[in-house]
């Protein structure tokens, strides 16, 4: 950056292991929630918030969880919109259930159960690894998809297999207008984005970084692997089923199994691919890039059409939107396999030596 | 029994139509290490290309003779392939040489999206037929065993027959020729095979060639059964529980395992899915081989992983 941190000492050893040691980076994460919190909603119209900005938030906060456990634990999952099918369909079935349930307890239990669920799908990845374990994870989306799709109880018994919450309500507080729901997710954002910072930056971090690394190394030098890649688990799947809960409560109203489907598990991955393995940052950036890159596309095609004096179906548009999806995506692999995140650090380099780089 | 009976071969003829997506799968992992995720796709558009161009050839060149429509539309749609794999070398692979298997997997995954994309592009999204005259009355066998006999789908037959000569011609060119000695060098280490001269390059298209009839073949079967539409292209996730199943690097496991998982599919969606609630052929394989893999992490039959530090 532009800042250095010259002349900034630390007396104490607190002072030193804060999260952002250097005084222009606190206030600059300050000034960024200010500006989400306050600025965001002064600037953006309701389709802006229904289009985009409250998917960003609840899909960033899923490719956060999916970031501990593929980033920085090394163990590959493709099951992860079962966990967010898991973290919904529960906060449902508690709310219908349980009368009187709040409903802020309702989604984190349901991200409770999904941790459950999580932990024992991944009791596997102690034996499994790499793409095996990639592939064993499958079981778990499609035996989820399956569940919520043919057994009625957890659909309370729907005809259409649909399942919908009537009104959103935080302990008094009437979520009703795009603004509140994009508030209501800004702040389990911040929350879950603070303790995720936090956590990989303390000894459970360094653990699950250390198997990642080298599994066998890590278990020579005394680190568990049992609790280390059960905890990665655990806490992936507790996030990515509170991200669920909020996709069905909060984005979607009434959900069908469909909008937990192995897509959605792709889309995830792909989210910290480009964005960046092991980075929380690159959470956000490839959760932007894939949420709206697809809008994007779809305005961008008929408009590039209509210059050229094409008219472009919509099927047409559809498929030309997959393949530029697809070439996109091999595209960045190729140029920066280590995505945005590394791109964003490169750049704060380049800017600290700026203007002279020698 | 001749219930029972039925069941297991129909499973049997299912399984062997997985093996042969599956041995797509398999032959590119072995050749290059990359777990190719764009194999569905790779079918779909494959069938795609024969449906077309089987319906398109007789009209650009003005004959009616369908044996011949469809032989001119094998070699085109297989040219066609070989365009693709060399592309995907091309443009791809060669520019991620030396990267995780995970980043290899998330660019097959790029690539599916681009291919089913592009094959619609090209050829339309509508539902399409392959008629390459397989017989489809049905047939009975074992009728003096059993009251009724077996029923036995002709045309599952056929396909059967073909996906194992598919791979015995497949094994015996691994084995016996020397490409396939110089795919199986460079399945063992690509930098001593490429340091005696073996161009890798080279070797990686052809694989993808292969991989690219296999999908053909695959494509055709399964097209013919089910016509050419875009769910076709969700067979590759039927197949990948058999892949693992078998081990990532095991040519005869793809076969045995596709075996095991068409049988165990048939027979536990007539016995358990019907008091669950049915459809659980959709995560049996998968469940399955979850708990293979608990007893053995390399499949059954695939190489033996070993840590070093």
């Amino acid at each position: 950056m532009l800042y250095r941190e010259n002349g900034q000492f630390k007396t104490s050893y607190q002072a030193d292991q804060q999260i952002f040691p250097i005084a222009q980076d606190r206030i600059g994460v300050w000034l960024l929630v200010a500006f989400a919190a306050i600025g965001v909603p002064l600037l953006a119209d309701e389709y802006l918030f229904r289009a985009i900005l409250i998917p960003f938030l609840i899909l960033a906060l899923a490719a956060l969880g999916l970031n501990i456990l593929v980033g920085y634990c090394g163990q590959i999952s493709l099951g992860t919109g079962a966990f967010m099918a898991v973290g919904a369909y529960a906060a449902y079935n508690l709310m219908i259930r349980i009368d009187g349930m709040p409903m802020v307890f309702a989604i984190l239990l349901g991200g409770a159960i999904a941790t459950a669920i999580g932990v024992l799908f991944g009791i596997p990845s102690l034996r499994i690894k790499g793409l095996y374990l990639a592939v064993a994870t499958l079981a778990a989306q499609f035996f989820w998809d399956w569940a919520f799709l043919r057994i009625k109880w957890f659909t309370n018994n729907s005809s259409s297999g649909s399942v919908s919450v009537a009104q959103l309500d935080a302990f008094g507080w009437r979520i009703d207008t795009p603004l509140e729901k994009y508030l209501f997710c800004l702040i389990f954002l911040v929350v879950f984005a603070l303790a995720a910072k936090n956590l990989v930056r303390s000894h459970i971090g360094r653990e699950w970084m250390a198997i990642r690394d080298m599994d066998v190394a890590a278990s020579v030098i005394g680190i568990r692997p049992v609790y280390a890649k059960l905890t990665a688990f655990a806490v992936s799947s507790f996030m990515v089923g509170v991200a669920g809960a909020l996709w069905g409560f909060v984005h979607l109203g009434s959900w069908e199994p469909a909008a937990f489907s192995i897509d959605r598990s792709f889309q995830l991955l792909f989210m910290i691919i480009i964005g960046g393995l092991g980075s929380i940052m690159g959470s956000f950036f490839g959760a932007a890039f894939i949420v709206v890159l697809p809008i994007f596309l779809n305005q961008f095609l008929p408009w590039a059409g209509s210059l050229v004096g094409l008219s472009i179906s919509t099927a047409a548009v559809a498929h030309t939107e997959l393949m530029i999806f697809g070439a996109l995506i091999v595209f960045f692999l190729i140029v920066e396999p280590h995505g945005l995140a590394r791109l964003w650090s490169i750049g704060k380099e380049k800017l600290r030596l700026w203007p002279f780089p020698h | 029994m001749g219930f029972f009976l039925e069941a297991v071969i129909g499973g049997l003829m299912t399984g062997m139509l997985y093996s042969l997506v599956a041995l797509g799968f398999v032959l590119i992992f072995k050749a290059s290490g990359v777990f190719n995720f764009a194999q569905g796709a790779m079918v779909l558009f494959a069938a795609l290309a024969m449906a077309r161009f089987s319906e398109w050839i007789p009209q650009w060149l003005g004959f009616d003779n369908k044996l011949l429509a469809n032989v001119l539309a094998f070699i085109a749609a297989m040219a066609l392939m070989v365009v693709v794999a060399w592309l995907i070398e091309r443009l791809a692979l060669s520019k991620l040489v030396n990267q995780e298997g995970i980043t290899l997997l998330m660019a097959t995954l790029g690539i599916t999206y681009f291919l089913d994309g592009f094959g619609q592009t090209l050829f339309g999204s509508d539902i399409y037929k392959i008629d390459i005259g397989l017989p489809k009355d049905p047939m009975f066998l074992f009728e003096s065993v059993f009251e009724g006999g077996v029923l036995l789908n002709k045309e599952e037959l056929y396909a059967a027959v073909i996906a194992a000569a598919l791979v015995i011609v497949l094994s015996l060119f691994f084995q016996y020729t020397s490409t396939g000695r110089a795919l199986r060098a460079v399945a063992d280490d690509h930098q001593a095979a490429q340091s005696i001269g073996i161009p890798l390059n080279r070797i990686w298209v052809i694989v993808w060639s292969v991989a690219g009839f296999a999908a053909l073949v695959a494509g055709i079967i399964w097209g013919s059964k089910l016509g050419v539409q875009f769910s076709l292209s969700l067979v590759a996730l039927k197949a990948l529980p058999v892949v693992i199943l078998g081990g990532l690097t095991s040519v005869p496991g793809a076969i045995i395992a596709g075996l095991i998982i068409g049988v165990g599919e048939k027979l536990s969606e007539i016995y358990i899915g019907s008091q669950i609630g049915g459809g659980i052929e959709i995560w049996f394989g998968y469940v399955l081989v979850l708990f293979v893999l608990l007893v053995r992490p390399q499949g059954l039959f695939g190489e033996k992983i070993i840590d070093r530090v």
